[in-house]
């Protein structure tokens, strides 16, 4: 599924672009991204992969205990946080948790989160890249690969249900190699049936942990699958955030207004390893991956930015300095803070303690003794 | 006798078996090229080549059922879950077709299939990937399951499997995989539904399997040096469950603790309870106990985790309890 090779005009292959090599926009495009905007996902962009890289360097020193990076992929989720509205809710995979973060949620939770100590909100019982914000219409993540985007399929059709929310979307995501799960099909199936106003957004970075998206599906692209679901497919290069504004917005308008799903698939490309247990050295060269650094999103539109006026090596410079900054300071404040208490595991198991769990807190509280039962 | 790791152990059961009958093969995700996420299957994809040892797609409820049908028709699939928490998207597979097609077929068809991997929790993997789900198919009529503590058990149970008529599930443990033992050079199959007692004592019986006989054993030693003489039976098997074994040890201390990994509702560690109180009640001088991981999701924080898991100092507790009881 090199998209190097693939015709131009077949539809079940094309691939839509904004950003062209040399910067600037397809002009034949109206991308609707304002300047404004645009600086907002270049500045999103670059703190997002400035986490991720801290995040590493902090799990390679035992600091934390796992991290799944976006880095390479920072282009859908920070385009779909400007491009969704507020009411919308979101049902991410692995490498979407940031989506957050341009919706409006503190970085200092989402850094807590990874520590899952006294600055967590979600008290320690997740593992990092396992974020969750009621606040803004974030929901958790199960990693057992699939089940979110069933999930967004169903909160799309509550939406409609009750008619109170009629200008409410979902958009759930998910992996390449998710699109072999039953659930996905099921999620598919449902969405173009019932006409759900969702939008269904496979990342397809190429690998799955250490097998390869020709290995997962016999399709030639990921998009053509929503043509058996009688729904719109559209193959974005996941890499131009231009592009992807704009196919988001299009399909999220088209779901808000009544005209059904969409499917997106956003090509683009795993820079690091699958997550922090993973070693990508063993299945793939290094040539692959220096083909793909040169598609890097934030430098394409960083040459956007400067064709425009808009950056340059200055500010670049700040901005980068001012994320970092920001970044080491909430991990200097909440790196230290102590654990949450043993006895909060026994917490919203259940909408109230029954009094099994309350014996079993005492009990853990007094010490090491048997479990009652 | 060579001291070799768990996970070579089950590996050279697999090659040895697969040597002996054409039959077997491995299916799974990444158990090739990547040569097992555990490194469980390294250089079986390059010894059998990609017929025998097939990569597959992110569908478990699709390749269990591909082990399913492949058995049906004559082969002996070994199916590996990369955890066993993602066998929960091919439940219906096993619960509802490999247990039940010599039920079902009036014993016309068969499923001799092996499905595999690590069971229970790892090092902070969070809730969803922690899970002890040996209490969710030791209920199930039509399958056996086996949960070894050690690489010649896990050798010899591996084999067993593999030529058994009927489905196996084997339980591993990610913790486990590194763990060295003595595995005799003509390590054979060892009887499905047999437990060992691996450590002789007289003033308590403590149950466990898996990564919770370790746990067993250090307890057993704290308790010594208080003076209190731990037998432990470790089960191997936990269906067919060897109730003989358990019963004589019991009737030798007169006391029980069962200790496992998942919840404490139902589960293997209650299905051992029923079993000695129906079969030993006369000679037990004090309740059995159970030390089990708290009946709550398991929380990622490293000190909750190790908080939510049973740990030998909550084993010793409990022997004291029944101990002091007894005496008292
Ligand atoms: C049901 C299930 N099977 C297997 C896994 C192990 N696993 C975790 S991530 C992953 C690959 C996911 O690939 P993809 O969907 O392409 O997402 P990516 O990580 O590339 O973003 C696998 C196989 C899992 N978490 N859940
Ligand atoms: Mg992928």
């Amino acid at each position: 599924m090199d998209t190097a090779v693939v015709s131009e005009t077949d539809p079940d292959v094309m691939l839509f672009r904004v950003l062209r090599d040399d910067g600037t926009a397809d002009p034949g495009v109206d991308h609707g991204m304002t300047d404004a905007v645009a600086l907002r996902a270049y500045f999103e962009m670059r703190r997002l992969r400035a986490l991720d890289a801290r995040m590493i360097l902090l799990q390679r020193q035992g600091r934390v205990g796992f991290y799944g990076a976006a880095t390479g992929q920072e282009a859908v989720p920070i385009a779909s946080g400007l491009a969704l509205a507020k009411q919308d809710w979101v049902f991410p995979a692995l490498r979407e948790q940031s989506v957050m973060l341009v919706r409006g949620y503190p970085l200092r939770d989402y850094i807590g989160q990874v520590f899952g100590n006294a600055a967590d909100n979600l008290k320690g019982r997740q593992p990092p890249s396992h974020q969750a914000g009621k606040a803004v219409h974030q929901v958790s993540w199960s990693p057992v690969i699939g089940p979110q985007i069933p999930q967004a399929v169903g909160a799309a059709m509550a939406m409609r249900m009750a008619k109170r929310r009629p200008h409410e979307i979902a958009v759930g995501y998910c992996g390449d190699g998710a699109t072999s799960q039953p659930d996905f099909h099921a999620a598919m199936n449902f969405a173009g049936v019932f006409k759900a106003p969702v939008v269904i957004i496979c990342q397809n970075n190429h690998w799955s942990i250490s097998v390869p998206t020709a290995k997962q599906t016999a399709s030639r692209t990921i998009a053509i699958k929503a043509r058996a679901y009688g729904m719109p497919g559209v193959r974005v290069d996941g890499n131009d955030v231009l592009a992807v504004y704009k196919v988001l917005r299009d399909a999220f308008a088209c779901a808000r207004s009544g005209g059904g799903p969409t499917f997106v698939e956003a090509v683009t490309y795993r820079m690091g390893a699958h997550t922090t247990s993973d070693d990508p050295k063993l299945y793939r060269s290094d040539s692959e991956v220096e083909a793909w650094a040169k598609k890097d999103p934030i430098d394409r539109l960083r040459r956007y930015l400067e064709a425009r006026g808009l950056m340059d090596d200055a500010r670049d410079t700040k901005l980068e300095a001012d994320a970092s900054a920001e970044i080491v300071s909430i991990i200097r404040e909440v790196e230290e803070l102590a654990a949450p208490s043993l006895a909060s595991m026994f917490d919203d198991v259940y909408a109230e303690l029954p009094w099994n769990l309350r014996e079993q807190k005492a009990a853990l509280e007094s010490g090491p003794r048997a479990p009652k039962h | 006798m060579r001291n070799i790791r768990f996970r070579e152990a089950l590996r050279e059961a697999m090659i040895e078996e697969m040597e002996r009958d054409d039959r077997v093969f491995l299916m799974g995700e990444e158990v090739g090229h990547y040569q097992g996420a555990y490194k469980v299957s390294e250089g079986m994809l390059e010894k059998f080549g990609e017929k025998r040892v097939i990569d597959t797609p992110i569908a478990e409820g699709g390749f269990a059922g591909i082990g399913v049908g492949a058995a049906m028709v004559g082969l002996r699939p070994i199916i590996e879950f990369m955890t066993w928490n993602f066998s929960a998207v091919a439940f219906d597979q096993i619960l509802n077709n490999a247990a039940k097609v010599r039920q079902m077929s009036g014993g016309q068809l068969t499923c001799p299939i092996v499905f595999r991997g690590p069971n229970g929790s790892a090092r902070q993997v969070g809730s969803q990937h922690s899970h002890s789900m040996e209490h969710f198919y030791a209920t199930v009529p039509g399958l056996k399951l086996v949960a070894p503590s050690f690489p010649a058990d896990a050798k010899g149970l591996m084999k067993a499997a593999i030529r058994d008529d009927n489905p196996v599930l084997v339980m591993e443990s990610e913790t486990l995989y590194g763990v060295k033992g003595d595995v005799p050079d003509d390590q054979d199959a060892i009887p499905l539904g047999k437990a060992a007692v691996v450590r002789e004592g007289k003033d308590v019986t403590i149950v466990a399997y898996s990564r919770m006989t370790h746990v067993a054993l250090e307890a057993a030693a704290a308790l010594e040096k208080d003076g209190i003489s731990a037998e432990i039976v470790d089960l191997r098997s936990l269906r067919p469950l060897d109730e003989d074994t358990i019963v004589a040890s019991v009737q030798k201390t007169h006391r029980c603790v069962v200790v496992h990994e998942g919840w404490p509702y139902g589960g293997v560690g209650a299905e051992v309870s029923d079993r000695v109180q129906r079969l030993a009640f006369d000679a037990l001088d004090a309740p059995i106990l159970r030390v089990t991981t708290w009946d709550v999701p398991m929380p990622y924080n490293a000190k909750l985790e190790l908080a939510c898991l049973p740990q030998p100092d909550r084993v010793v507790a409990a022997v004291k309890q029944l101990v002091r009881r007894a005496q008292g």
